[in-house]
């Protein structure tokens, strides 16, 4: 048996060596493509975060400033949380992204929205709502953060069986 | 199986307005079944528009969007009889495409 395996191991070795400096270089790749495109990737991290500060900070890096351009239209009372309609339109120029947060939910990050050139700053949706809180939108504006918040009153929560 | 996205979208010229609504459970993986036993998370995260070859609409969604989830958006650059591309991919893999012709 020593006789035979003597010597494989320096081969056995540079094969080794080989195979994981395949294995990084394999590994390396998609991570580089992953950054390329990282305007087109799911913001995980964001959507992990609990408070609503940690979540506009991990998603956009910053933070936003009020505005009285952007309309955030809500209702005063939402009879069931699982359902709120919510809908955000705003004046202000250049607008590339709108992002909605609801402070008291288990993660504060709702929904986030890309807008791309030729499409109108305006998004409706609906959004589930764990007790009364605030809802804030988020409109990034020509590299600017911007908010608009309003509150909800909810008399039955959405998180609830 | 019949698709999971409904969409409308109408063009008045210059601005196509986009109603979409996707069946889908959006459970939050915080709920628990009647047997006590919690339901796991099952969302949609990402749901694209594409017209023309370019994305018209990008929605990153967390858990907090209600289940069979609906949105409402416009854009300009395209015209009646125009193909509008819907697809949508859950955090289970999960996956569905549909075409909507602009009327």
């Amino acid at each position: 048996m020593n006789a035979t395996t003597s010597p494989h191991p320096t081969r056995r070795l540079i094969l080794q060596g080989a195979i994981s400096l395949a294995l990084i270089g394999l590994g390396n790749l998609p991570f580089g493509t992953a950054h390329a495109a990282a305007n087109d990737k799911y913001p995980e991290e964001a959507f992990r975060q609990k408070g609503e500060a940690d979540a506009i900070k991990a998603l956009y890096g910053k933070t936003a400033e009020p505005s009285d351009k952007i309309k955030l239209d809500a209702p005063e009372i939402a009879e069931n949380g699982g359902v709120v309609p919510i809908s955000v339109t705003t004046t202000l120029d250049k607008v590339t992204s709108i992002s909605f947060f609801v402070a008291e939910n288990p993660n504060a990050l709702a929904a986030s929205y890309r807008i791309p050139d030729g499409t109108l700053p305006a998004v409706a949706n609906r959004l589930k709502m764990a007790k009364t809180t605030n809802v804030t939108a988020i409109v990034e504006a020509d590299g600017k953060l911007y908010s608009a918040t309003k509150e909800v009153k909810v008399t039955v929560g959405g998180c609830g069986g | 199986m019949a698709s999971s996205i409904r969409v409308r979208a109408t063009s008045n010229g210059d601005i196509t307005e986009v109603q979409a609504l996707i069946q889908h459970p959006m459970d939050t993986g915080l709920v628990k079944d009647s047997k006590g036993e919690v339901i796991p998370a099952h969302f949609i995260q990402q749901l694209k528009f594409e017209c023309n070859g370019k994305d018209v609409f990008v929605a990153d969604w967390g858990t907090a969007v209600s289940k069979d989830p609906y949105v409402k958006f416009s854009f300009k650059g395209a015209k009646k009889g125009d193909d509008l591309k819907i697809s949508w991919t859950d955090n289970k893999g999960g996956s569905d495409t549909t075409t909507a012709k602009i009327a």
